[in-house]
Order: structure tokens, then C-alpha cells, then sequence
């Protein structure tokens, strides 16, 4: 008799990739402007490190909301007891709220259908216990997040079925490419419980236009299917077009089913925030609501967190501000590190939103194939020194893409950054008339094998992580 | 509400089943205490909550320590300079202070007899979360676990719900004390073989909630002889190791292992939390330790889903890291919970009600089966009935907990003050002594007082519409009870 589960030794965690050699390389040999200026270039972390000046600022003007300062500690012992599944009301309202602010106010959201999880991995897990049964299936757009794979089918058995996406209109969803990914999956007698959308998009940058929502909302209406929104990066929007939310085309079609409607929130990645482990699910659907709450008692946000959140998200004056500049921040670092990379003729989606680009290496392969693009990976880790994630770990359709993040540094490293990859452009334009030489970048200084290691042993070695890491590789992490 | 057929296509099996376990007539002693609930001034004549075990009789310490202790804050200008740093921290691996801090606190609440290694902490979604991590690590969908009665009530949905893990109670009877027999464990094995059932692994809470006891360890030898002897997993929720105030000691699974030879560790595994011990269960702090590092390795993945906010793990590894701190806590904490006990068992006592003899958790399992009418679980629920609408008290019926014999009762005593205690005790008293012409009052008083349904409420309608009459307390939608 197998000692452990099929679920603990399947490899549905995901971590057994080979695509995880980035990471190590860059636990391996961190950069640091100072100790180790040739250090790999951390640039595969979809993190929003730009504008905690002000929090930390806002934190500092404001002790009341921490049990543990002198003005809070009062509140101490009723926050530390309480540990309803509703969550604390001032929480839940200051999330609706804010949620409410990053959609310019168009839309409402009812505070009593807030439903807390671990994460926004906690929430889409959750999602998939409630919505469908093992071996039934979510159709998800490609290129998508990685994580999707191991937080919606790993525990609950659920499978996910791309629906794919061609960079010949900018990776745009169409209807015609749900119904094939629908029919398909009919065709294989694999039920279809719902779609799955990232808006903003993660890894493309950019948002859905309101003719391919309201088209995905038809879609899912007419076959009587769930629709999943995964809003996370929307106030992560920097530019036009707008954001536009399910929520609000919900209110522009009346007549659509909205118990099939359900939105996945978190803090991580607009506020910046993704050690509090703020996951929210919001559905429209009652036993959605009621189901997901009974089960975020697997997940709940710490009250004290809950109580941080819900005394600085209630702050107006403060909210505005950090929206606002926040997404001029990163307006402004987007623009860098595009123009940057434009300069050497590296060019990228046009995209709006996200921590990240969506970097078009394909004249740089060999050939147009997976292969050609890990090599070209592998070289860019070894010899730009810079991690940053190939389209094949976004189950991209085409080869050649890379996503490559900037909200996660200084301003002084993303021109180390981009004055590493001028020097590789140009030295590889410089080699043969062929294409890069092989040869030249053929073995590299850290020998990684295709072979899949077992990362966990790594893991459980002492930690050599750099002092500025201070979570090591995305491995690990609980959303990258 | 209603599901409609329609909609019940719509969501899964799990969904709509019934399996989160709220779906429940006992909830009907919850909501008497939403409706109704105690306050010495305010409402004197409310039900007092007695169904909630809860640890508040040591917090002050807690705020004291903070209080002195500004850096534990990231929120608090000392602390403040850590802000940027854990609030980006997500590594499932936890801040290593916070593993260090609770493996030396796990440590500590067993005397120092064992040591626990910082790197096979695991963090989960409170002890719930690590419950049924566990299960998804150890049993496929249909196999089953062993789990002594009477048991914890929320086993039920923590361990079986969305894993698809099967219970299978191991009776334990009031003839012995409710101790774990060899024999209670090898008769409800083979009835599993019987049904054809796979049997993954025992679960058991020692010390236990409901009962109060701790194993002795001949049991717990005796545990581990048959789970190694079978391979299979035994999984130990010592949730309540540090709230045993009285004698004899608490014996941690971890130190029988180190006692005995040729027992495959890789079997072995302790869920913990500091929801019961310290009293901060809104803190969501579960804890899975594991002796087999594939389960390690794979929890920790899955940890993902219920990682420990880390505004949290740094104001707890500054905490539990202060031995001095620790050090007091848990002997005053261990000398209230003793005192507490003394006082409502010493109460019990004068009026003729006897508790089963215990040294450990936040309650008492209360021996009513002299006041039954009939030994039955109708007469239970029945005498239970009357006890939230006449003594107003919410107390909980051994048959929430699996009992095998009707008559018992687990009352809490640790989240409440001394006066309301003694005003609980009161009104026992007074119970009892009316008691004494039983059966006509009974019957009036029932279907006087309260129309109590015995179909299935679904709560949460009623909680998610109307404006919140619950008291921030009600347990209906606390993780643990």
C-alpha cells in the first residue's frame, strides 16, 4: 500500500519544472549593486516594491491601527479572540471600498459577499472546490500564470484547457478560440464547468477591451458555465485603455445569469502586500458565497492583519493618493525598461497594466521552437545574468516570448539590468551572420542540467539566501 | 435558502453537499446565545456561552508583553524599518525566527523533554488548515482514518469535506474512562477491511477535546505499536499541550518515538497551533510537523494555501522567543486553567454532577446521565434543549462529539471571568434542585419556552442578510469550537 496520497506524490505542485533553474541560478548568485555587482538580476518576481514609502509613511502616522501599539493594544484581546469566517465588518467594508476606487467608482461591491482565502492561491482553489468535480474543467486563456496549474487542479482534480492565444492580434481572446477550446474539450467527453480570465493580464500587461468581455460574458452565459475574473493586478493599471471590470459589464448586461459570475481579489500585487496573505473571493452567486466562507476556514486572513487592512483602506485621503501615484510610478518604470529595451530593438506588447512586459525575443532563436527558446533562456541566465520567465512557463502557444518584471527593484539596477542586455544584443549582432554563436555561449559557467533536480532537497539545506531576498526563490513563494 | 436542482448542477458535489457539517440541529444552542447572549449588566438573564473552547484567561499577559515589546510590531516606529521586508516576505518556508520561535515553544510546553527541529515546521491555515493538509498528504479520496470517540466535531469537516477522507470512530466507553483500547482499535480496523476500506492512519487530540485527558503512556505505546505495526500514519493534534494544568504530565507523541525502537518514523505527525494554548485563535497560526520529509516537502507546498500572514510571524517570533516570557506564561497560564477547573468542578460537585476526571484542556466532559429520562441520545437532545431554554447555558451534547453513550456534556470554563462562572454555577444549581420533580416541568417547560425545530436551519442566510444580530463571538462561523 503507497504510504502517502496520489496528491503528495504526483508532480501537480508544479516545482518539478525545469523551468525552476532560474531561480535557483538566481539563489545561487544574487546581485547586489555593492557585494556582488555580477550577481543574477532578479526579474521573473511579479512584485510591487515601488511605492512603500508611502505606506510605510502612512503606517508611521497612524498607530491606532496595529494591536500592538500603545494606542491599539487596547483593541488587543477582541481582535486576537475573534476568528468568525466573516471576517471583521470594518475589513470586509474597507475592501469593498477600495475595490470599489480602483473601478473609478463605477461599480458598488456588497461588503457581505467579501469572502476571505489564503491568497489569491487560497481563492482560486476554493473557486474550483466550489464550482466544479474532480475531472471537470476550466478553460483558461494562454498565456497564463503558472501558479493556476497547481492552485486550481492540484488538491481539487480539476483539469485546465488552454484556450490559445496568437500574438498575430496580440494575443487577444476570441470567441471563435473559445468555442474551438470548448468543442474540443466536448469532443473528449471532458466537462466544461467554467472560463477562467486574468484582467489585467498576467503575463501580458494588458487589460480586456470591453467587446472581448462582454463576448466572454455571452460565451459563458449561453453555455451555462462559470465565469472566473482573477482582477488582481487592476489597480495595477497605469495607462489607457481604462480597466474595465466584469463588474461593471454586469451592470451594462442585465439580463446575463450573474450566479455564474465570481471575481478573485488580492492585495499582493496592487498594495503591494503579498506576505499578509490577503485573498478575496467575490461572487455573486449565494451558495457561492455561503460555500466559500464555510471553507475559508482553511484560509482566513489573521485579524490583526484584518485590522491593519481595514484602518488604512478606510483612509480616503490616503487611498487616492497611493492609487494614484502608484500607477504614475509605474508608468514611469514600464516606460523605462520598454524604451530601454526598444533602444536595442527588443520589442514588447503594447501593454498598460501589470508589474511586468511581455518581451518579444523571437529573432533572437535559433529557430521557432521551445528548444531554441530555453536555450536562449538558459543563455540569458547565464550570461546576462538576469532571471526573467520563458513563454513556455506561461503555456505560450508561440515561442520566443519572455516576461520580464520591474516593479521589484531600483531605479539603478533596471539600468544595470538594461546595460546588460544592450551588451548581449549587440554582442550577439556582433557573432556570426547566422544568429548567436553557439559556441561562444554553448557551456555555461554553472552547468545546468536539463535533468529535473529535486528541489526540495536544495530547499531543505541551510539558507544562503541573500540579504535582500528576503523570501529565496519564487519557488517558494506563493505566487510569482 | 433553498438549493434549486438547477443550481445544484451548477457547483460541485462538494458544494452542495452537507459535509461542512453547519447543517445541524446543534447549532440551535449557538443561535439561543445570538439571540440571547449574557452580559452582567445588560443582560443578566441571557445565555451564557459555555460551548466555546477558548482560552481567555490568560491574554492580559499577552498585551502586558506587547506593551513592553514595541519592536514585535512592524506597525510601531522601532518595528517599523522591518515593514518593507515582511510584508513582502511569502516564502512558504516562514521567517526562520517564527519556526525557531514555535519549535522551542512546542519545546517548552513538554517540559523540555524533546526538541523539535525548526525546519519540519510547516505553516498552515490554523490547525483546521493543517488537519486537512494532513489528510490530503496521507489518504487518497475514500480511504479512511481511525479517529477515537468521543471526538471533536469539526473533524468532520476539516478532515473529510473536500479531501474525501472517511471517519471511522474507534468507541471509547465510560466503563474505562473513554481510554483507547487495543481492542477498540483493531475492531474498528477490521471493520474497515470488512467494508473494504483502506485504512491510511489514526487520528487522534491528546490531550482530547472533548474529554480533557491526557494518554497515558502505555496508550500511546500501544498507539504506536499498532500503527507501525500496520504501516500506517498516526497523526497527533496536541493542540491543548500546554493547557494541561495538573498531574499526570502531558507525554507528546514526539517522546515516545525517542523512546522506543524500530518504529518507522516516516509515520509519524503532530498538528499544533497556538489557538488554544495562548488564546489567539483570530491569529490563524496552524502548525504541521511532520517526522516524514516527503510529507515535509509536500505540506509545505501546499502551505501556500494557508500561509501565516507575516505581520503575524514576526510578532509571534519576537514573542516566543523570549524565554523569560514563555517561561511565565505557560506556568500561569497552567495555574489559572487549574484554579478555573477547581472552582467549576468543586461547584459541580456540591450539587451531585460529576466530570469525568481530567487535567487538561479548556472544559469539562460533565457525566448528566443521572438527569436523563431515559438513557437515550432522544433524551439527550432533549435534556440539552432544555438547558439552553431553562438554565441558559450553551453546553454541548456528547452526541456532537460521537459519543457512544448518551448523558454526556463538554462545558467550557476558559472564556469567561470568575462572576460569570459563578453565575453559571448558579443557575445549575438551581437547575438541579428543581430537577428533583423531573418529568411534568420537562415537558411544560419544552414546548413553552422555545420553538426549536428539529429540521436543518441553514444559518448563513440568515447571518449574510440581516444585519449582524450574531454576537462577534458566535461559533457558528468560528473556524474551531
Amino acid at each position: 500500500m503507497e504510504l502517502l496520497s496520489k496528491i503528495a506524490t504526483n508532480d501537480g505542485h508544479g516545482e518539478n519544472s525545469a523551468f525552476f533553474d532560474g531561480w535557483k541560478a538566481y539563489d545561487s548568485d544574487p546581485y547586489h549593486p555593492t557585494n556582488n555587482p555580477n550577481g543574477v538580476i532578479q526579474m521573473g518576481l511579479a512584485e510591487n516594491q515601488l511605492s512603500f514609502d508611502l505606506v510605510q509613511e502612512w503606517v508611521k502616522k497612524n498607530p491606532k491601527a496595529s494591536i500592538c501599539t500603545s494606542d491599539g493594544s487596547n483593541g488587543f484581546k477582541d481582535i486576537a479572540i475573534f476568528q468568525d469566517y466573516h471576517g471583521l465588518p470594518e475589513f470586509r467594508n474597507a475592501v469593498a471600498r477600495f475595490m470599489e476606487k480602483v473601478r473609478g467608482n463605477r461599480v458598488r461591491f456588497d461588503p457581505a459577499r467579501i469572502v476571505m482565502s489564503g491568497g489569491a492561491t487560497g481563492a482560486q482553489e476554493t473557486l474550483a472546490f466550489c464550482l466544479a468535480d474532480p475531472g471537470d474543467a476550466l478553460l483558461v486563456p494562454a498565456p497564463y500564470y503558472p501558479g493556476n496549474d497547481r492552485d486550481l487542479t492540484w488538491r481539487t482534480g480539476i483539469q485546465l484547457l488552454p484556450v490559445i492565444c496568437h500574438s498575430s492580434n496580440d494575443f487577444k481572446i476570441t470567441r471563435q478560440a473559445l468555442e474551438t477550446a470548448y468543442k474540443k474539450a466536448q469532443d473528449s467527453n471532458i466537462k466544461v464547468k467554467g472560463l477562467l480570465l486574468n484582467n489585467p493580464s498576467n503575463p501580458l500587461g494588458t487589460v480586456l477591451d470591453r467587446d472581448t468581455l462582454t463576448e466572454s460574458l455571452k460565451f459563458t452565459n449561453d453555455k451555462k458555465i462559470h465565469l472566473i475574473c482573477d482582477e488582481i493586478y487592476s489597480a495595477t493599471v497605469f495607462a489607457r485603455p481604462n480597466f474595465i471590470s466584469i463588474a461593471e459589464i454586469l451592470q451594462e448586461n442585465a439580463d446575463c445569469d450573474r450566479d455564474l459570475i465570481h471575481i478573485v481579489y488580492s492585495l499582493s500585487k496592487d498594495l503591494g502586500f503579498p506576505g499578509f496573505r490577503v485573498g478575496i473571493i467575490y461572487s455573486y452567486n449565494d451558495s457561492v458565497v455561503n460555500c466559500a466562507r464555510k471553507m475559508s476556514s482553511f484560509g482566513l486572513v489573521s485579524t490583526q492583519t484584518q485590522h491593519l487592512i481595514a484602518s488604512m483602506l478606510s483612509d480616503d485621503v490616503f487611498v487616492d493618493r497611493f492609487l494614484s501615484e502608484s500607477a504614475k510610478r509605474l508608468g514611469q518604470r514600464h516606460k523605462i525598461l520598454s524604451r530601454g529595451l526598444s533602444q536595442v530593438g527588443i520589442g514588447s506588447l503594447k501593454s498598460n497594466a501589470g508589474l511586468y512586459c511581455w518581451m518579444d525575443l523571437r529573432r533572437l532563436l535559433k529557430g521557432p521552437t521551445f528548444e531554441s527558446e530555453i536555450e536562449l533562456w538558459r543563455m540569458i541566465i547565464n550570461d546576462v545574468k538576469i532571471n526573467v520567465s520563458p513563454g513556455a512557463s506561461f503555456h505560450c502557444s508561440e515561442p520566443g516570448w519572455f516576461r520580464v518584471c520591474f516593479a521589484n527593484m531600483d531605479d539603478e539596477t533596471v539600468m544595470v539590468a538594461l546595460n546588460r542586455i544592450h551588451k548581449f544584443v549587440i554582442q550577439t549582432k556582433g557573432s556570426s551572420s547566422d544568429g548567436i554563436n553557439r559556441k561562444q555561449y554553448g557551456r555555461s559557467k554553472l552547468e545546468i542540467s536539463l535533468s529535473f533536480r529535486r528541489l526540495d532537497e536544495i530547499m531543505m539545506a541551510p539558507h544562503k539566501m541573500s540579504p535582500h531576498s528576503p523570501m529565496s526563490s519564487p519557488l517558494v513563494r506563493a505566487r510569482t | 435558502m433553498e438549493f434549486e436542482s438547477g443550481n445544484s448542477q451548477l457547483l460541485s458535489k462538494i458544494a452542495t453537499s452537507d459535509q461542512h457539517g453547519e447543517n445541524s440541529p446543534y447549532f440551535d444552542g449557538w443561535k439561543a446565545y445570538d439571540n440571547d447572549p449574557f452580559h452582567p449588566t445588560q443582560n443578566p438573564r441571557g445565555v451564557i456561552q459555555m460551548g466555546l473552547a477558548e482560552n481567555q484567561l490568560s491574554l492580559d499577559l499577552i498585551e502586558e508583553w506587547i506593551k513592553k515589546n514595541p519592536r514585535a510590531s512592524i506597525c510601531n516606529g522601532e518595528g517599523l524599518h522591518a515593514f518593507k521586508n515582511i510584508v513582502l516576505f511569502q516564502d512558504y518556508h516562514g521567517l526562520p525566527q517564527f519556526r525557531n520561535g514555535v519549535a522551542k515553544f512546542m519545546a517548552k510546553a513538554r517540559g523540555g523533554r524533546v526538541s523539535f527541529d525548526p525546519d519540519r515546521i510547516v505553516m498552515a491555515g490554523g490547525a483546521t488548515g493543517a488537519n486537512e493538509m494532513l489528510m490530503f498528504c496521507l489518504a487518497d479520496p475514500g480511504d479512511g482514518f481511525l479517529v477515537p470517540s468521543p471526538y471533536y466535531p469539526a473533524f468532520n469537516r476539516d478532515l473529510r469535506w473536500r479531501t474525501g477522507v472517511q471517519l471511522l470512530p474507534v468507541m471509547c466507553q465510560s466503563s474505562n474512562n473513554f481510554q483507547i483500547t487495543k481492542q477498540a482499535l483493531e475492531e474498528a480496523y477490521q471493520n474497515a477491511q470488512k467494508a473494504n476500506i483502506k485504512v491510511k492512519g489514526v487520528i487522534l487530540a491528546n490531550p482530547s477535546n472533548p474529554l480533557g485527558t491526557t494518554l497515558d503512556r502505555t496508550t500511546l505505546r500501544s498507539l504506536v505499536t499498532f500503527i507501525n505495526d500496520k504501516q500506517i500514519h498516526l497523526v497527533c493534534d496536541e493542540i491543548y499541550a500546554a493547557t494541561v494544568f495538573g498531574g499526570p504530565s502531558f507525554i507528546s507523541i514526539s517522546e515516545i518515538i525517542e523512546e522506543m525502537e524500530s518504529i518507522n518514523r516516516d509515520l509519524i505527525h503532530i498538528v499544533y497551533s497556538l489557538s488554544k494554548d495562548m488564546g489567539l485563535p483570530g491569529l490563524r497560526v496552524g502548525i504541521m510537523y511532520s517526522y516524514n520529509n516527503t510529507v515535509v516537502n509536500c505540506g509545505r507546498k501546499m502551505s501556500s494555501f494557508g500561509l501565516v500572514s507575516s505581520q503575524t510571524q514576526h510578532l509571534l517570533a519576537s514573542m516566543l522567543s523570549d524565554q523569560e516570557f514563555t517561561d511565565k506564561f505557560v506556568l500561569e497560564n497552567c495555574t489559572r486553567l487549574a484554579n478555573r477547573h477547581e472552582m467549576f468542578t468543586q461547584g459541580l460537585e456540591e450539587m451531585g454532577i460529576r466530570c469525568l476526571k481530567s487535567n487538561a484542556g479548556l472544559f469539562c466532559w460533565m457525566d448528566l446521565r443521572h438527569l436523563l429520562k431515559e438513557p437515550t441520545f432522544e433524551s439527550e437532545m432533549s435534556l440539552w434543549r432544555v438547558i439552553i431554554s431553562d438554565v441558559k447555558l450553551n453546553v454541548s451534547p456528547g452526541s456532537s462529539f460521537h459519543c457512544c453513550e448518551p448523558g454526556w456534556f463538554r462545558v467550557c470554563f476558559a472564556n469567561m471571568d470568575d462572576e460569570t462562572v459563578k453565575v453559571a454555577l448558579g443557575r445549575i444549581r438551581m437547575f438541579v434542585g428543581q430537577r428533583k420533580d423531573v418529568e411534568v416541568q420537562v415537558k411544560k417547560s419544552w414546548h413553552r419556552n422555545l420553538r426549536l425545530s428539529f429540521s436543518s436551519l441553514i444559518y448563513d442566510e440568515t447571518m449574510a442578510s440581516s444585519p449582524r444580530i450574531m454576537s462577534p463571538h458566535s461559533p457558528l462561523v468560528r473556524a474551531t469550537t
